[in-house]
């Protein structure tokens, strides 16, 4: 029962990403960078401030239309297309843009009907209205968020409350832009247990940027580190320290780094 | 869809098939169990994509159910399992046969409950026009409050930017200036040229009833001076430069750009209206004289055209029968419009609050009510000066 959901993509990666190039101007974001993205798990994404995760996540998404390269998300071609085309795997992933992105003009509930209302139009409108009500509580905000406006939510309900428009569809796959960026640390790490229970539950496979080291170290299956305009490496934590690469022993090695991984050890423990 | 007393009426055997039986599409039979409970008995994938229809079709069965069993389910997600906790719920129903994802979301949605009202609340109609009326008397008074304030604060910030005039935002005004003044001169030429053929063209041919075709002059010079020139041009400047005031300022507050200014010291009445009105104010009485000048060379042409009046000549006889203070009249009251569209428009991108809807709804309210103060001060201008002589 369990792999029923997935059977439709067959253990192939959700995402590919192969030989992806973007260029502003003179100016290269990134530079024939391919990287896959296995099914069923949490995929951190780190690089510097200006490497271009963001670019990435959008290139993915099929927002940016890339230079040079081939995409692919569920075996469908991205790159090349219209951004607003229909693509047949809209439905399928859901995306937390990094400040939440709710349209202002409807309240919450509403905000999480709005995929339904678009992609499964013979959804009634009480059951709807019910799913919406159930997808906000599953994100972690309180009941009477729902029939508040977006102006009324601090900063990490309004995260939250992405998350529950994300999550709309039960996609199979969910796009997270550092959803623990603002968060007091409390609301961080319940936001990464929310993440990882999600996962769990609804067997999501997660494509997550992040600057959280704590996030990485808890919840992350696997890291992709961006440098030097490409992937420089994927892989566990340990993994990856143990490449050698400049940038990931500043990271990984620094003050910040060395407090997360202590954390972590000690929650092992 | 309520348990309902007909149920018993079943034969054991009865059968019922989903009516839209499509590819993919999830279909429910319903029998008896060995225990003599009805059986609903679900098949195919319980997913956002198929499980509409048959939420439809669940609604409207009418049985007592005891069992819903889900060993034919072949792909469940939460909102499938949503209708279907929701179904046991409501039959007081056992559910078997779920598989390991499926008890996994059922237990998931469960927690969640139902029983909260996802409708805000509403009150009965004679109990909300009233509200809503006094809601707008409430508002009302506080829009008084608000016009006051904000002019109170643009003339601190003036006195303040007279003492100490290095602070004046000079470099922004100019930039105002260009926007509201140079950059609406081909459109407000073409408008006012078209007035002032049209204003020639149908004078002439009422006056002709009269022999008194010359009189076009007179007609199309006094009033583009007096009265077209000035106020069509409001009405443009309010389209275009009001509407960018709100639009702009609004979008500022939005981003707390505004919140941003304050916090370093800087005041959004001196850097933002300020300059935006004066440059209205300013540009207003150059762009009111340039219409009417342009709508006096478009009757000219009218004239050489059509009346047989020599360009020139139209030209000299403005001279002769326009008296100077109609053009005062127009230069007066161009600076007291600009200032209105000014001021509406500032006001109005300074109160937007919450969302983008407020940026346009603001927006139509500046342009509406400078237009409106506008044409109504019109009035009272052209009766104070006809008083004082000026007629």
């Amino acid at each position: 029962m369990d792999d029923e959901l997935h059977a439709r993509y067959s253990g192939k990666p959700p995402i590919v990403v192969d030989g992806l190039t973007n260029r502003f101007g003179d100016f290269a974001v990134h530079d024939d960078l391919s990287m896959e993205v296995r099914e069923g798990e949490i995929l951190g994404v780190v690089g510097g401030s200006g490497t271009g995760k963001s670019v990435l996540m959008r290139s993915i998404i099929g927002l940016q239309t890339p230079s040079d390269g081939h995409i692919s998300v569920f075996g469908r071609t991205i790159t090349g297309i219209d951004p607003d085309q229909d693509l047949g795997v809209r439905c399928r992933w859901g995306v937390m843009f990094q400040g939440g992105a709710l349209f202002s003009t409807l309240t919450v509930g509403e905000n999480v009907e709005v995929p339904l209302k678009q992609f499964y139009p013979d959804i009634a409108p009480e059951l709807r209205r019910e799913i919406a009500r159930y997808k906000v509580l599953l994100s972690g905000l309180p009941e009477d968020a729902i029939n508040k406006f977006p102006s009324e939510l601090s900063g990490g309900m309004k995260k939250r409350a992405g998350l529950a428009r994300a999550l709309a569809l039960d996609p199979e796959l969910l796009f997270l832009d550092e959803p623990t960026a603002g968060l007091d640390p409390i609301g961080a790490a319940a936001f990464d247990s929310l993440t990882k229970e999600l996962k769990e539950t609804l067997g999501l496979t997660v494509f997550l940027i992040t600057h959280d080291l704590d996030t990485l170290y808890e919840i992350c299956d696997r890291v992709a580190v961006i440098a030097d305009k490409q992937v420089v490496a994927v892989g566990t934590i340990p993994e990856l320290i143990e490449t050698g690469h400049p940038w990931i022993q500043e990271y990984f090695g620094g003050p910040r780094g060395r407090a997360a991984h202590a954390a972590h050890e000690r929650s092992n423990e | 869809m309520r348990a309902s007393p007909t149920g018993g009426l079943f034969a054991p055997r009865f059968i019922r098939i989903a009516g839209r039986v499509m590819d993919g599409a999830a279909q429910f039979t319903l029998d008896e169990d060995e225990a003599g409970r009805t059986r609903l008995s679900v098949e195919g994938p319980l997913l956002v994509s198929s499980v509409g229809p048959l939420d439809r079709d669940l609604e409207e069965l009418n049985a007592d159910l005891g069992v819903i069993d889900l060993s034919g389910v072949d792909a469940i997600d939460t909102i499938g399992a949503w209708v279907m906790c929701r179904l046991a719920a409501r039959h007081e129903a056992e559910i078997t046969g779920a598989g390991e994802r499926a008890k996994r979301l059922l237990d998931a949605v469960e927690g969640a409950g139902n029983d909260a009202e996802m409708d805000p609340p509403r009150d009965p109609v004679w109990l909300r026009v009233p509200k809503a009326i006094g809601e707008l008397v409430f508002d009302m008074r506080g829009g008084i409050i608000g016009v006051v304030g904000f002019l109170g604060r643009i003339l601190i910030g003036l006195g303040r930017l007279i003492r100490r005039p290095s602070t004046f935002p000079m470099k922004a005004m100019v930039r105002q200036m260009e926007l509201v003044g140079v950059s609406a001169l081909p459109i407000i030429g073409l408008m006012s040229f078209l007035i002032g053929i049209v204003i020639a063209q149908q004078g002439a041919v009422q006056l002709e009833q009269f022999g008194a075709e010359a009189l076009t002059v007179n007609l199309v010079g006094r009033i583009t001076l007096r009265e077209l020139g000035v106020l069509m041009t409001a009405i443009m400047v309010a389209g275009r430069s009001g509407s960018a005031f709100a639009a702009q300022i609004g979008t500022m507050k939005l981003t707390e750009e505004v919140d941003a200014m304050r916090t370093i010291g800087i005041s959004p009445a001196e850097r933002l209206v300020i300059p935006r009105v004066l440059a209205c104010t300013f540009m207003m009485v150059l762009l009111g004289f340039y219409a009417s000048v342009v709508a006096i060379v478009g009757g000219a042409v009218v004239g050489q055209v059509a009346l047989g009046i020599p360009f020139f000549t139209f030209l000299e006889r403005i001279q002769e029968v326009v008296p100077i203070h109609d053009v005062w009249v127009g230069l007066i009251k161009a600076p007291v419009f600009g200032l209105i569209i000014g001021l509406a428009g500032c006001y109005h991108g300074m109160r937007v609050e919450g969302n983008s809807e407020q940026v346009g709804l603001r927006t139509t309210m500046a342009v509406v009510s400078a237009i409106f103060a506008v044409i109504v001060l019109d009035a009272f201008f052209a009766v104070f000066f006809t008083e004082i002589g000026w007629g």
